[in-house]
């Protein structure tokens, strides 16, 4: 590491001070989770159909975020919307997470043949334009649920936490620790399991933080061109109802204002966590 | 080392052509019944009045793709059909044919990506050197740095606000298409003051949505350059501070940047799609999001593969251009 002053100057005085982001991401990701899951407790859901209050009101006591064009509170969709899309965001997340280590593992591992498929694989997929992917299963998907989405978009998010596990798996493998308990005679997946995956701990964290960004990008996305679960309620799906009723030239901002508003808080806590984690992962490196 | 690293690219990019024509080909061909009998009525269910004569187009479509033929004739025949251009037609404005739909809308999204990319790789490149550069007045990386944030939004949301703002709320600029109703279109000043005009906000979402992700490259990039040991003699030899993070600076922070415009082509693409859909933009983002709303499957994979295999093209290129400009990723790489 090159020590200079004029870098550290400005890494300190940039406004994403290093931990401040960290923490500012996770408290805005805190309080979202926290309003997800205690906001559906305290709405009746009979209030999100359609037709149950007057259409096209804007807020007032009774409806605090208005009513939508087809006479749903909207209050009740962001609350029961939110859950839905967290739901698919963290699930995806998880999903192409568990993938994405396991071959990052074996193809940082097991090396030879088996690297090099893992390795063009993940190039290949890096390379198509996943939305076009997306659009192509999802239009021919007879009926879309919340638990296929997440599958669909997990299968095209996986890359990230692959190429990030192999290189540092790949570099963990040279470790003296690693090559004495090798020499002990410890068997591979021992190895994997005890020296090797601790170690990585971090760095599943932070990939683990791009990939959900990654997913609910996707998921948002394929749910405003109309792709998204028709029958559930989502952030996404309820920005397709309001694009396709034409809320924005009908002025009304209550139907649209409210999805875009936490669809942008979640990406922005996403960002921050990303930015805080990829220091606090890098620093370690640092150090070791 | 140079021809291996252009081989492997070179590899990639055909695996990927190859891998989108087959999953083109594949999907309808793995769902349940016939994909286009189910089409068809799906059509005449909802009432298309100006279908066109149904029967000829199954009689078209089955001697397309030779239905009764085995699986893999129809595949030869599916890449043949490929590499002529030859998308079909499109259900839902039978007889138009689907090349001759992408060949209307392909350069609206073309002026528009272009334009935006270029205008926000010099804004962004320019404002993530200002921000990683410590002389830079405080007030200008603090404003900078909350403008980071913004990459982190997705296009079409900034487009939704931007759309309410300036074409309803103040009725600045045209709330959706690509040139005023009625045109007579020609190479006069009227038709570019009237497309430009449309292209406004549409550009300006993207553009304030890009900007960040330059940004933030760039500044990480300066950061780690301005740490290295010639800037530190740079400074000895006493240049002057503009001179320094112009020439000793920036120049050397830039190679790497372009790197990125591989990488993000992709997610660029698709954000733009669904800005052209917010703004009812003609380009194909639009079409597609069309062909989606009246199931026009045709015009879909056309679409989707044009996408995919101009993406493969382009990164290709990109890929074989870098190693001449920046000698350090061939040494990487090799």
């Amino acid at each position: 590491m090159a020590t200079t002053t004029m870098p550290r100057r400005g890494i300190d005085l940039s406004a994403f001070g290093r931990n401040r982001a960290l923490l500012a991401g996770i408290v805005v990701l805190g309080l979202i989770c926290l309003f997800a899951l205690l906001a559906p407790l305290f709405v009746d859901p009979s209030q999100a159909r359609v037709g149950v209050t007057v259409p096209r009101r804007p807020p007032s006591g009774s409806n605090w975020l208005g009513t939508d064009g087809q006479g749903r509170d909207m209050f009740t969709v962001m609350a029961l919307a939110l859950p839905q899309t967290l739901k698919i965001g963290l699930l995806a997340g998880l999903i192409s997470l568990s993938v994405g280590v396991a071959l990052g593992l074996v193809a940082g591992f097991v090396g030879g043949i088996i690297d090099t498929v893992i390795r063009t694989a993940s190039d290949v997929m890096m390379t198509i334009p996943g939305i076009a992917i997306l659009v192509l299963v999802a239009a021919n998907v007879r009926e879309m649920t919340v638990e296929l989405m997440a599958l669909i978009v997990a299968a095209l998010s996986w890359m990230v936490a692959t190429r990030t596990i192999r290189a540092q798996t790949l570099s963990l493998r040279e470790r003296g620790y690693v090559q004495v308990a090798r020499l002990n005679g410890t068997s591979g997946l021992k190895l994997i399991f005890i020296e090797v995956l601790p170690n990585l701990l971090p760095f599943i964290a932070a990939s683990f933080v791009l990939t959900v960004s990654q997913a609910m990008l996707a998921t948002v996305g394929l749910e405003a061109l109309g792709l998204g679960p028709q029958n559930d309620l989502t952030l996404g799906m309820t920005i397709y109802w309001a694009q396709f009723y034409s809320a924005i030239i009908r002025g009304m901002w209550w139907w649209w204002g409210p999805p875009i508003f936490a669809i942008a808080l979640i990406f922005i806590g996403l960002m921050l966590t990303s930015i805080g984690m990829d220091s606090f992962v890098n620093k370690r490196v640092g150090t070791q | 080392m140079y021809l291996d690293y252009v081989i492997r690219r070179f590899g990639v990019m055909v695996l990927v052509i190859f891998l989108a024509v087959t999953i083109n080909f594949a999907l309808p061909r793995l769902m349940p019944g016939d994909p286009i009998e189910a089409q068809l009525n799906q059509l005449m269910a909802s009432g298309g009045g100006q279908m066109g004569d149904v029967a000829a187009m199954v009689e078209a479509y089955r001697s397309r793709f030779g239905l009764d033929q085995p699986v893999w004739m129809q595949y030869v025949a599916y890449w043949q059909s490929i590499l002529r251009f030859d998308f079909g037609f499109s259900l839902a404005n039978y007889p138009e044919r689907v090349s001759h739909a992408i060949a209307a809308s392909l350069p609206w999204t073309l002026g528009l990506l272009g334009f935006c990319t270029i205008v926000s790789f010099v804004i962004g490149t320019w404002l993530g050197g200002a921000i990683a550069w410590p002389r830079t007045p405080r007030w200008l990386r603090t404003a900078g740095s909350s403008l980071l944030i913004l990459s982190a939004v997705p296009y079409f949301l900034i487009g939704m606000i931007l759309l309410y703002v300036f074409a309803i709320l103040v009725r600045w600029f045209p709330a959706g298409g690509g040139m005023p109703f009625g045109l007579n279109v020609g190479w006069n000043f009227e038709t570019l003051r009237g497309i430009l005009w449309h292209a406004t906000l549409p550009a300006i979402s993207i553009i304030i949505a890009e900007i960040g992700a330059w940004a933030i490259g760039m500044r990480g990039m300066l950061v780690s350059v301005l740490g290295e040991d010639y800037i530190t003699l740079a400074e000895a030899k006493g240049n002057k501070n503009r001179r320094i993070f112009l020439r000793y600076g920036m120049r050397n922070a830039l190679l790497p940047q372009l790197t990125k415009l591989a990488l993000t082509l992709g997610h660029i693409v698709s954000g733009a799609i669904l800005v052209e859909v917010i703004f009812s933009y003609p380009g194909l983002g639009f079409r597609l999001y069309q062909a989606i709303q009246t199931k026009d499957y045709f015009v879909i994979q056309g679409i989707v593969l044009l996408l995919s295999v101009s993406i493969a093209v382009a990164m290709f290129i990109l890929d074989l251009i870098y190693p001449l400009i920046d000698p350090r990723i061939t040494a990487r790489k090799s």
